[in-house]
């Protein structure tokens, strides 16, 4: 595909947990839960508010066209203000701390006075109906010729557990929000510029890491398409994918739309009571629906049916317009026969409403209210296919595709916090801000300073245990030694079920300072390690599993076992001094160096040779 | 160069040109919201005002509609947060709605009754007087009078139950008078003010015949609970259900969304009283609460005033030392009630040395009424009576639910 030639502009939304130890507008800990921990619920429905400017948002009017009751966990970690009880606490300095770090990476200008504002999302995802969020600074550097528009730090979202039902735990935990211009012009540089943009943020080493920790929200336009926004790509493997499959839909829709004209295809909007068509079904959908109602979509035979992208339709469009009226989707004549319908049924409805063979019929299924308002969502869509392709927030599904959520939310969704005081920035404040060294930087310099080998460098950088190194290293331990054991036995003891949360950082640089000090063996880390993590302490830890052998000692053992294997030495020769390492080291592994064993058996051997 | 609210700017910010609509100053900078719906501050110096190409939309008003088959029930707004909405001057949350915005901004209640929507007055509540309290009842006498089937008052929470207990005193009503607030404003979608209203609303046209305060029962949108008014207070700052029923339980309750109000044993229903009004009273009380080691010198602060709520320690008490100013107090004229600053029971006088000392000092023992409730209560008493016995009796009386029983039947 070449993506230059179909216009191709995309630009990124990165939202990054930050890991303070409060939430943004809270003190609550910043901690996610299990949801089966929950110690109390409630339920609350949500309503549209009319924004300052006189304006109701049209997404959060269309996210309410069905008045829900949603449940919401709450915990022991979890406050007042998280179920809106209570009015939020000042914005927490340290979130704006990173925030404003961060701004300084990207060479950006920040904001005089820091003005929170109400996001609505009124999807569940928020007790009160928003999310709070402040821009911070604006205009910023990316290496390309891409740019940071803005950056903002906003309240995380709570988590669903399932349908209506949400846990708060997620809910306030801070986060910044990195808007680019639309900037990147193929799929594999949104894949890039999103993962230069997270490393710049792991740079700090004040985020949070793992699993759902950052989300990309990525807007994809081609041209003579619209602007889409794709929320919640969570794997980056996957955004070029998404980047990709976007295109095809869009090309893929306005091709339907150049069809439509071409066939002179009308949608009249005429909804007709087709339930007596079904009488006798054997569909089970069909038999359980008090009402069915269809109309005729002149000239789309064929089109619904059409994949537009891997596994998606333009029925599949329609239905999740419909889906917004609360029924489970819908049928069209393009997949019939199937689903319990059979030919005479589809050959009777579309006799009955007088459809030909250039027509496409789409019913839906359930109680007449539901289905008058579905049919008004499936006739907006079946319209929008006229234009190509519409403006629209999306959700990524499984696989790069994705699926219709709401409209493009406008400016009314946005209107000032009035809980909270604006925040000044001061000349003084940014100036004493130092931007941190990257970890593509860092990771050149544990090269040329250190002498770690690029991999183990790259790895070291990027690790979690990061700070644990450089402080390993500013108390004198030797680097390669540190990475090594840092990024090896933290790894082999995690393999046996060890968590390395049972390890202080204390203990591991007390346990490296002991075999830097030649009072234990290098092989003995990850044993000594393992005994500490089960509670013992460094001391007893390297008595107990390794205890020190001196090199007096070393020589009287390897002096016996020597004697003992003397007919033998003769016999191999130097062949011999493998096998009878090995015995040694089985009985001083972890208690000396390997070295100095290989050292002692040499002089050893060289008597009897 | 002077900007106005809604005047569309340039900002020239950071090296990039924003358009945006001018809110207004915050010191030496603007505040403008810009087309993505942030606001932001800069310096006004790098805001310049655009061409305005077209006039600002004004929002469009919806007519109310009215189903003339329904009940008629009157909506007297006095302010709140249930009426609330963002102040551009201040920033803050600020009353500004009128009952018609109400109707406007919670539609289901037009499906519940009609509505003649007044304003006596637009006040946060703790800016209420008792003056205000007798307008209010006025008007509500006035608005039954015409044949009005229930009424809603909308006020703010922070004083709701003083207001609440005054109408209370003041007027005999045969129809429900719903007092209904909010507790988190009404510019969020997660206000607790429609479902307030809308229960309110239900009452109003229900069987009950008393003065309640409607609000949320539980953290949830699951119930409201009808508080007697006398019998009602504000136990949280912030949380939904902070309205608590003290020493009973609620006299009636609605479950929502369906709106079903199921009265509790004892309410007073619909019919029972005949509309009457007695709206007299005297302004000049105070309430007073005692802490341990508190300057005796306090009391003389209420010389001359007509009456004095004490809410004592325990059982009613205070400090030895204070008695013999209470007596001076007593002796020229102040009639004093002695109430409890726990959250609930009943005082008694007569089972300690400084009790009795307190009723020899010629302290009247308030039973259970809540301090706030005594308070308003010694002013109707005080308006409306003017012999000495006539006014201990009043207030050792179960005028409107605010005691169990007459106090003056067992001492």
């Amino acid at each position: 595909m070449d993506y230059e030639a179909v216009g191709l502009k995309a630009g990124l939304e990165i939202h990054q947990q930050l890991n303070t130890k409060e939430k943004l507008f809270c003190h609550s800990p910043t901690v996610i839960r299990d949801s089966a921990e929950h110690t109390g619920e409630v339920s609350r429905y949500l309503r549209v508010a009319v924004s300052e400017m006189g304006d109701v948002d049209r997404a959060a009017k269309e996210e309410l066209m069905n008045q829900r009751l949603f449940t919401y966990y709450t915990y022991d970690t979890t406050g007042l203000v998280e179920i809106d009880e209570e009015p939020p606490a000042p914005l927490n300095p340290d979130a704006l701390d990173i925030v404003l770090t961060i701004a300084k990476m990207f060479e950006m200008t920040p904001l005089p006075e820091i003005h929170t504002m109400r996001k609505m999302i009124v999807d569940g995802s928020a007790t009160s109906g928003f999310q709070r969020t402040a821009l911070v600074a604006l205009n910023g550097a990316i290496e390309h010729a891409c740019r940071v528009e803005t950056v903002a730090v906003e309240e995380e979202a709570c988590q669903r557990v399932e349908d209506t039902i949400f846990s708060v735990d997620r809910l306030g935990i801070p986060l910044i929000e990195i808007t680019t211009s639309p900037c990147m012009k193929t799929p594999e540089e949104v894949h890039d510029i999103a993962q230069y943009i997270g490393m710049t943020l792991r740079s700090t080493g004040r985020v949070k890491r793992g699993i759902g920790t950052i989300r990309q929200d990525v807007n994809v336009s081609i041209r003579d398409g619209a602007r889409v926004e794709i929320k919640g790509v969570q794997e980056l493997d996957l955004i070029a994918e998404v980047v990709r499959r976007e295109v095809q839909r869009q090309l893929s829709l306005l091709a339907i739309r150049d069809e439509l004209q071409a066939r002179n295809a009308l949608v009249n909007g005429e909804v007709y009571d087709v339930t007596s068509v079904f009488a006798r079904t054997q569909s089970q959908v069909l038999k359980k629906a008090r009402v069915i109602l269809g109309t005729v979509l002149h000239g789309f035979n064929g089109l619904v049916g059409l994949e537009i992208q891997p596994d998606r339709r333009l029925g599949s469009e329609m239905s999740d317009y419909a889906k917004k009226c609360g029924v489970g989707g819908l049928f069209h004549t393009d997949e019939l026969p199937a689903y319990g319908v059979t030919e005479e049924e589809v050959h009777v409805l579309k006799e009955t409403l007088g459809a030909g063979p250039e027509d496409a019929v789409v019913i839906v299924a359930s109680t007449e209210q539901k289905c008058r308002c579905a049919m008004q969502m499936i006739i907006r869509r079946a319209k929008m296919a006229f234009e190509g392709v519409p403006e629209e927030t999306r959700k990524m599904l499984e696989g790069g595709s994705t699926a219709y959520m709401r409209p493009l939310p406008g400016a009314a969704r946005m209107y000032p916090e009035t809980d909270i005081l604006p925040v000044p920035v001061t000349k003084e404040y940014w100036e004493s801000i130092a931007a941190p060294e990257l970890l593509t930087v860092k990771a050149e310099r544990f090269v040329a300073e250190y002498g770690l080998d690029p991999g183990m460098a790259r790895q070291m950088a990027f690790s979690e245990e990061l700070p644990l190194f450089e402080r390993a290293v500013s108390e004198g331990i030797r680097p390669v030694f540190a990475a090594r054991t840092i990024l090896a036995s933290l790894k082999e003891l995690s393999r046996a079920g060890i968590s390395s949360d049972a390890l202080s950082d204390d203990a591991i640089i007390a346990v490296m300072k002991t075999v830097e000090a030649g009072n234990a063996a290098k092989e003995a880390v990850l044993d000594i390690l393992t005994a500490c993590a089960k509670g013992m302490s460094v001391s007893d830890a390297v008595s107990r599993v390794a205890p020190a052998f001196s090199r007096e000692e070393l020589q009287d053992l390897v002096h016996g076992i020597v004697n003992d294997r003397v007919e033998f030495i003769r016999t191999r020769g130097k062949a011999a001094l493998g096998p009878v390492m090995g015995v040694i080291m089985k009985e001083v592994r972890g208690r000396i160096d390997g070295k100095v064993v290989s050292e002692v058996l040499d002089e050893e051997l060289g008597r009897i040779i | 160069m002077s900007l106005n609210n809604s005047d569309p700017v340039t900002v020239r910010f950071a090296g990039v040109e924003m358009d945006g609509i001018y809110i207004n100053r915050s010191g030496e900078n603007a505040i403008v919201k810009l087309s993505s719906g942030y606001n932001i501050c800069v310096p006004t110096s790098l805001c310049s005002a655009k061409e305005q190409t077209v006039p600002a939309e004004k929002p469009r008003v919806l007519p109310i509609k009215q189903d003339p088959a329904l009940p008629l029930l009157s909506i007297i707004s006095t302010g709140g947060t249930i009426a609330s909405t963002v102040d551009y001057r201040t920033g803050a949350v600020s009353s500004r709605f009128t009952a018609e915005d109400i109707l406007r901004s919670i539609p289901e209640l037009a499906g519940i009754a009609r509505y003649h929507t007044l304003q006596p007055f637009q006040v946060l509540s703790e800016n209420m007087n008792p003056a205000m309290w007798q307008e209010l009842a006025g008007t509500i006498h006035d608005e039954i009078l015409h044949g009005s089937e229930g009424i809603i008052i909308t006020h703010g929470t922070d004083t709701m139950l003083y207001s609440a207990a005054a109408v209370s005193f003041m007027l005999d009503t045969p129809v429900p008078v719903v007092f209904v607030g909010a507790q988190r404003s009404a510019d969020r979608p997660s206000s607790d003010n429609a479902m307030n209203a809308i229960c309110s609303a239900k009452a109003a046209v229900s069987q009950m015949g008393e003065v309640v305060v409607c609000m949320h029962a539980n953290e949830s949108d699951t119930t409201c609970a009808l508080h007697r008014a006398t019998r009602v207070r504000k136990n949280h700052t912030s949380r939904r259900d902070a309205f608590q029923s003290i020493g009973r339980g609620p006299v009636g309750e609605v479950s929502y969304p369906d709106g079903t109000v199921v009265p509790a044993k004892d309410a007073v229903l619909r019919g029972t009283k005949e509309l009457r009004l007695a709206n007299n009273l005297e302004p000049s009380c105070g309430l007073l609460q005692y802490y341990p080691g508190m300057d005796p010198a306090v009391f003389d602060a209420f010389k001359g005033y007509k009456g004095l709520v004490i809410a004592g320690t325990g059982l009613g008490h205070v400090g030895t030392d204070c008695i013999s100013r209470i007596a001076g107090l007593t002796a020229s004229g102040t009639t004093i009630i002695m109430t409890s600053q726990c959250q609930a029971g009943s005082v008694c006088d007569r089972v300690y040395e400084t009790g009795r000392d307190l009723l020899d000092a010629g302290v009247i023992e308030g039973g259970s009424m809540l301090p706030e409730v005594a308070l308003v209560k010694l002013m109707w008493v005080l308006g409306n009576a003017t012999r000495k016995e006539d006014i201990r009796r009043l207030i050792r009386t179960n005028l409107k639910g605010e005691l169990e029983y007459d106090l003056w039947r067992y001492a």
